[in-house]
């Protein structure tokens, strides 16, 4: 076993109970601070696949300001911060129902997959990741479009946002 | 004499002969050689830090026409020491109601976020930590450690200072992240790559030459970054006492304070690389790195005391001014240079370099000059709603 190997295994475990975690805990301040836990776990998973962008934007972006938002909309939506409410509803058996029936797709998935015991290909050195990403996503022949249409989705999310919290004088 | 051409490199090679000469395994010893050199920056830091809490007293009771600390030792040198020896024996008191683990977690993480800053910043050419390829998100990324920081220890001392200290100062940090992130792209512009090695070896001439607008929002950035004053609103001394970190005593308090005189530090040395040539100096570099050293953490040195001149002198500026100062002027000067840049740099590629050079300045001057006229006329046309045209004013007497 390698050291990578025994790095994404903690890394794994520790993400997988953190995660449980976000949805176990009672205060939802907690588990927003777990969800940041778990997220940072997925940032070093990408740090170990050599993805050092992805694993930086997913620090910027999902710890920096979507779980910060989170804790935010916790924070001036609720009287009492510390308030433990229900966890479940009525439609529990059928969030469970869709979870269990993710994991076996996925499972059955992956039992005809041999990518697990395979060892990436070492990455060329010079290979720069990012120029190449950079590249992909304003080349009409790779991930033009996907970008653009979710650039458009956002500014058309941003100028929602600002007709709702506009205040008509 | 290579000792003096590539220091850690000489230091590693003869701690790995001497580690294996122990009879441990190659791999162990790298990991063991790794963790030696992390901890030895970290120490350095921390020494460093101390010697700051000086520096910024002495600069602060300068800039206020005061003598600063003069007891302890010669100029007040061994104060630090005292500051520390009193952080460490005061009460430890946590606040009823608080929330015990994050109310502890959340000094550790402030001063984390400024340490781990480090590990990208080339002190020399063959000294740095690593050579990240994405070094300038990675620096955004950190500060987002240090916002969270923030909002947990607002949230968890149960106090609506607090609290609300928290809040401010969570709504400047996320929203001056973006001029500040825009500001660091035109440097990436400049030499084609994020990495914070390869953006100071591009700087043949410094990039404030090409672009001094970039620079100055950068810093301005920056500062609202650190929350220091004028944009010190999480704090705010007269009116929340000290924001978010008001519950906290001893040397809980003394992590928050150490991490922002540290962070301040650190800027400055941004502030230096992004656009001051980091350690690069009239081919000083070239001589040894322990001079490349002395260049950078002498840059570091100009720019925090900058950045103290400006924290000393300024008035704090009220929070949706401040906001509103982001959102309606600094981001979208921003937005507007970056697109400028990216295109003159386009357009004047392969043209000599004084007139590439003196476009790119005279472009920044102009764009700067263009918004500020903007500014001015739009706050006129403001002003004029509310208070109604200008009177003329009549001599009565």
């Amino acid at each position: 076993m390698t050291g990578e190997k025994i790095t994404f295994l903690v890394v794994a475990v520790l993400t997988l109970v953190f995660a449980l975690r976000v949805v176990t805990t009672g205060n939802l301040v907690h588990a927003a601070l777990w969800l940041v836990a778990t997220l940072s776990g997925i940032a070093v998973v990408f740090a170990l696949l050599q993805a050092n962008f992805l694993a930086v934007v997913q620090v910027v972006v999902y710890i920096g300001a979507i779980a910060i938002l989170f804790i935010f909309a916790v924070m001036l939506t609720r009287k009492e911060m510390r308030d433990r409410g229900p966890q479940l509803n009525q439609n529990w058996w059928f969030g469970a129902l869709l979870a269990v029936m993710t994991f076996g797709g996925l499972f059955a998935l992956l039992q005809g997959w041999n990518g697990l015991s395979n060892t990436p290909a070492a990455i060329p050195s010079g290979f720069d990741a990012v120029s190449v990403l950079g590249n992909a996503l304003v080349s009409p022949d790779a991930y033009v479009l996907p970008f653009e249409v979710a650039s458009v989705l956002l500014v058309a999310a941003l100028v929602g946002a600002v007709y709702v919290a506009f205040n008509q004088k | 004499m290579s000792f003096w051409k590539d220091p850690l490199k000489v230091a590693a090679d003869w701690l790995m002969g001497i580690f294996t000469g122990w009879g441990m395994p190659e791999i162990a010893a790298q990991i063991l050689i790794g963790l030696l050199g992390v901890v030895f920056l970290l120490s350095a830091l921390m020494v460093l830090d101390i010697g700051l809490v000086w520096v910024e007293r002495k600069v602060v009771s300068r800039f206020q026409s005061r003598i600063g600390p003069n007891r302890v030792g010669p100029f007040g040198l061994i104060q630090p020491f005292a500051d520390i020896i009193k952080l460490l024996i005061k009460e430890d008191i946590t606040p009823q109601g608080a929330d015990k683990v994050v109310y502890n977690l959340a000094p550790i993480l402030s001063m984390m976020s400024v340490l781990v800053l480090w590990a990208v910043v080339p002190l020399a050419p063959t000294i740095a930590g690593v050579d990240l390829n994405v070094g300038a998100l990675y620096i955004i990324a950190t500060g987002a450690i240090g916002t969270l920081s923030i909002i947990m220890a607002g949230w968890s001392s149960n106090n609506k200072y607090s609290l609300i200290g928290a809040f401010r100062e969570v709504a400047v940090l996320l929203s001056f992240e973006i001029p500040m992130l825009t500001t660091m792209l035109i440097p990436t512009i400049f030499a084609g790559s994020m990495g914070v090695l390869a953006i100071t070896q591009a700087q043949d001439i410094w990039f404030v030459f090409k672009a001094p607008l970039a620079a100055l929002i950068f810093l301005i950035a920056a500062i609202a970054e650190l929350g220091r004053a004028p944009f010190d609103m999480g704090e705010a001394e007269s009116e929340l006492v000290s924001g978010y970190n008001i519950e906290y005593s001893g040397m809980k308090f003394g992590m928050f304070y150490a991490g922002e005189l540290l962070h301040a530090f650190t800027f400055g040395g941004f502030w230096a690389i992004l656009f001051f040539g980091g350690y690069r100096f009239f081919g000083l570099e070239q001589v040894s790195p322990f001079l490349a050293v002395a260049v950078i953490l002498f840059k570091a040195l100009i720019g925090y005391w900058i950045i103290m001149w400006i924290k000393y002198t300024l008035l704090r500026i009220r929070i949706d001014h401040m906001l509103a100062f982001n959102w309606k002027f600094l981001t979208p000067v921003a937005f507007v240079l970056l697109m400028v840049t990216a295109f003159m740099n386009t357009f004047l590629r392969g043209t000599p370099t004084w007139l590439y050079i003196s476009s790119m300045f005279l472009s920044n001057v102009l764009l700067g000059w263009i918004s500020l006229e903007v500014a001015r006329s739009y706050s006129r046309k403001e002003r004029e709603k509310a208070e109604g045209p200008k009177q003329v004013i009549q001599a009565h007497h």
